[in-house]
């Protein structure tokens, strides 16, 4: 996996130095501070988005329940700060106090057996990464082993998506029901809902941003990341050549399901509580397109993809909500039928050639248009 | 349990939940059915198929202001007139979109996934402006109110039964339509080999467009039907489509017998675990044994053996 010395070429240096000096100069500089935090919410959603540029547009495996990996990650983090917020002193006039409000208001007694680990910060942390890692090795090697994939595996992953969703909603007294875990206040007794907080976690969080960005990188750089793009391009070759073809399947959706994780316990941590309506099939299939808008194949496409899209959801539906939905839907229909490639593809085949002087268009990239069904 | 009910009381809590599970079997499979079509045979991944069937709904709603305002004494048969307004209106808006989006996405599937969903999105806003946000419920006619009483406990709505001999008649259309017209044959032809099929004659083009077009129509009526049972809002084509999509690849895409044997299993299931567990629990449980049984089993209940 060593074999190749260039982690990244220049260009590609370049890019990641111009997106951290946006995030850690730019940004932090000229936005106050909700403006910020919100810029914090939309990059937690980057990291799905990183995810899926591996899975999918780099492995051709379609996931539309990255929501439920988002939404683990997630839940993992607001289990701990919740249970740090209600300690028996916070919660002395409940009936059970030192219990979670809402497990008190469904007339639960005691702590459910589940909960008991996340108490610990260090459990709290490998559970972000474990859980919905073994999910997806779970889920993955199941399907992928009897060769079910694309259209398939994806249909599958949206019922997941929504069987999590039902369950969250409908087992109110173990997870808050649809309006998820509120009024997370503070982590190891660090106030997290100043603006300082604030401003610290947005570092925070786009420190472990860039380490997924690299790591995405070296995956996408080494060996594992061609036979991904070989598989997608022509999985039967790859297989009659002796790899198996599941288990780097198996591998990429793990990858994606581990980084959207992290993403939703920083989404936690930064907007303060965690609901289903993140988890569900509409935000699920959201995430997939901040990746088409960004580029599949790009990995910090998929974050400016997922910037942009949030700001613009942000600014229309302040304005004009009537339109914001026409809006999203064209956006849809005119990345997939005119862009498949996305930003990342506009900025390599129109911006660049013309920035490096030599007039004519780069090579054309690996073409998706073209491409045959892989079944 | 079963304590506090006598034997007879218990007989009939089952046939009327074996009923309601009867009235979610036609539901399920009128839904299923336009998907068959479209996703059993051409492979198109259409998320906007709950919309489509939206649509019909509204035309029935629409068409039974009509009736009411300018032919009331012809309201009693309005029903069959909008069956038909919705089958035509969903039909064109489906050659409408086969035309102008889809027929470019055949070689990528999954982005047909996502193009349809942007397309739903934007269905539903204009569902949205034209029709308002709130749910919409149809007047019923004199003759499908009220119920039939079978014995003193039992009784068994008759919309219910309209909706269930509705569903067979339609089941019974297309199945004539696909496996013994010869326009059928060309679809199957179609979907089998496209090149060879265009060799031998048949426009494609044509057939692509025409099959979306009845899978479309095919929805409007079922969403026609919805409103005998329940109200129509914007986003209720979205509940919906998840359902839909796992009883048709439960059965086996490619399947008719395979669509309907799956409906009829998720339904039954359904229903008889709602009784004994809560709503959302019974849910739960049956669509997690749907995706249990299809990671053992991906081909679904039965696969059509086609040597690729």
């Amino acid at each position: 996996m060593f074999d190749n010395p260039r982690f990244a070429n220049r260009s590609e240096l370049l890019g990641i130095a111009v997106l951290a000096l946006l995030l850690l100069a730019i940004l932090p500089l000229t936005l106050d501070v909700f403006r910020l935090n919100l810029v914090a919410k939309y990059l937690t959603y980057s990291f799905v988005a990183i995810g899926l540029v591996l899975c999918w547009g780099c492995g051709g495996v379609l996931s539309l329940g990255q929501g439920v990996f988002f939404g683990l990650g997630g839940y993992c983090m607001a289990m701990f700060l919740k249970l740090e917020a209600s300690s028996a002193a916070n919660t002395k006039i409940q009936s059970t106090p030192g219990i979670p409000d809402f497990m008190d208001w469904n007339q639960i007694t005691a702590l459910p057996f589940l909960w008991q680990p996340f108490h610990s910060l260090t459990f709290t942390i490998v559970a972000i990464l474990v859980v919905p890692a073994i999910f997806a090795l779970i889920v993955g090697a199941a399907m992928f082993k009897r060769r079910v994939g694309g259209v398939y595996f994806a249909i599958i992953t949206q019922a997941i998506a929504a069987i999590l969703t039902i369950l969250i909603v409908g087992q109110q007294g173990y997870t808050g029901g649809i309006n998820g875990i509120t009024d997370l206040r503070t982590l190891k007794g660090w106030d997290i809902r100043t603006d300082h907080a604030k401003f610290v976690l947005y570092f925070v969080e786009v420190a472990c941003l860039f380490a997924c960005i690299f790591a995405a990188q070296f995956i996408r750089r080494s060996k594992l990341g061609r036979i991904l793009v070989a598989m997608r391009d022509k999985e039967d070759r790859v297989r009659f050549s002796g790899y198996s073809v599941a288990n780097f399947k198996t591998f990429a959706f793990c990858a994606a399901a581990v980084f959207a994780a992290v993403g939703g316990a920083l989404f936690t941590l930064e907007v303060g509580f965690m609901s289903p309506s993140f988890v569900g099939i509409v935000p699920s299939i959201e995430m997939v397109i901040y990746t088409a808008v960004g580029g599949r194949l790009s990995i910090l496409g998929a974050v400016y993809g997922t910037l942009l899209v949030n700001a613009a959801k942000t600014s229309f539906s302040e304005s004009f909500p009537q339109l914001w939905l026409l809006g999203l839907g064209a956006l849809f229909i005119a990345v997939v039928l005119a862009f498949p490639n996305g930003l990342a593809g506009i900025w390599r085949d129109h911006v660049q050639p013309r920035l490096s002087g030599s007039g004519k268009p780069g090579k054309p990239w690996e073409a998706i248009a073209d491409k045959t069904p892989a079944e | 349990m079963f304590g506090d009910y006598s034997l007879g009381d218990l007989a009939a809590i089952f046939a009327m939940q074996g009923f309601a599970g009867l009235i979610l079997f036609s539901v399920f499979l009128l839904m299923a059915l336009g998907l068959a079509i479209i996703f059993g045979q051409m492979g198109v991944i259409n998320m906007a198929h709950g919309e489509f069937m939206i649509l019909g709904a509204y035309v029935t709603w629409m068409t039974s202001n009509f009736f009411q305002a300018y032919l009331p004494a012809l309201f009693s048969g309005y029903f069959f007139v909008a069956m038909i307004l919705a089958f035509l209106a969903s039909g064109a808006l489906g050659m409408l979109v086969e035309w102008g989006l889809i027929r470019h996405l055949y070689k990528r599937p999954l982005d047909t996934l996502l193009a349809t969903w942007g397309l739903s999105l934007i269905l539903q806003q204009c569902y949205r402006s034209i029709f308002g946000a709130r749910e919409v419920g149809v007047d019923l006619p004199q003759w499908m109110l009220g119920s039939f009483q079978v014995t003193d406990a039992i009784q068994i709505p008759i919309n219910g039964v309209f909706v269930m001999c509705l569903t067979i008649l339609i089941t019974c259309a297309v199945a004539y339509v696909l496996y013994w017209s010869r326009w059928g044959r060309q679809v199957r032809a179609v979907v089998q080999n496209r090149v060879m099929a265009g060799a031998v004659g048949i426009n494609t083009e044509r057939v692509d467009r025409y099959t979306f077009a009845l899978g479309c129509g095919v929805a409007g009526i079922a969403g026609s039907a919805f409103t005998m049972i329940g109200s129509t809002g914007p986003t209720s084509g979205q509940l919906y489509i998840v359902d839909t999509f796992l009883v048709v690849v439960f059965g086996g895409a490619a399947s008719l017998v395979g669509t309907i044997a799956s409906a009829f299993t998720i339904s039954q299931a359904q229903s008889t675990l709602e009784f004994f567990l809560s709503g959302s629990m019974a849910k739960v449980l049956t669509l997690l044994a749907i995706v249990g049984i299809l990671m053992l089993r991906p081909q679904g209940l039965f696969s059509l053996k086609v040597r690729k």
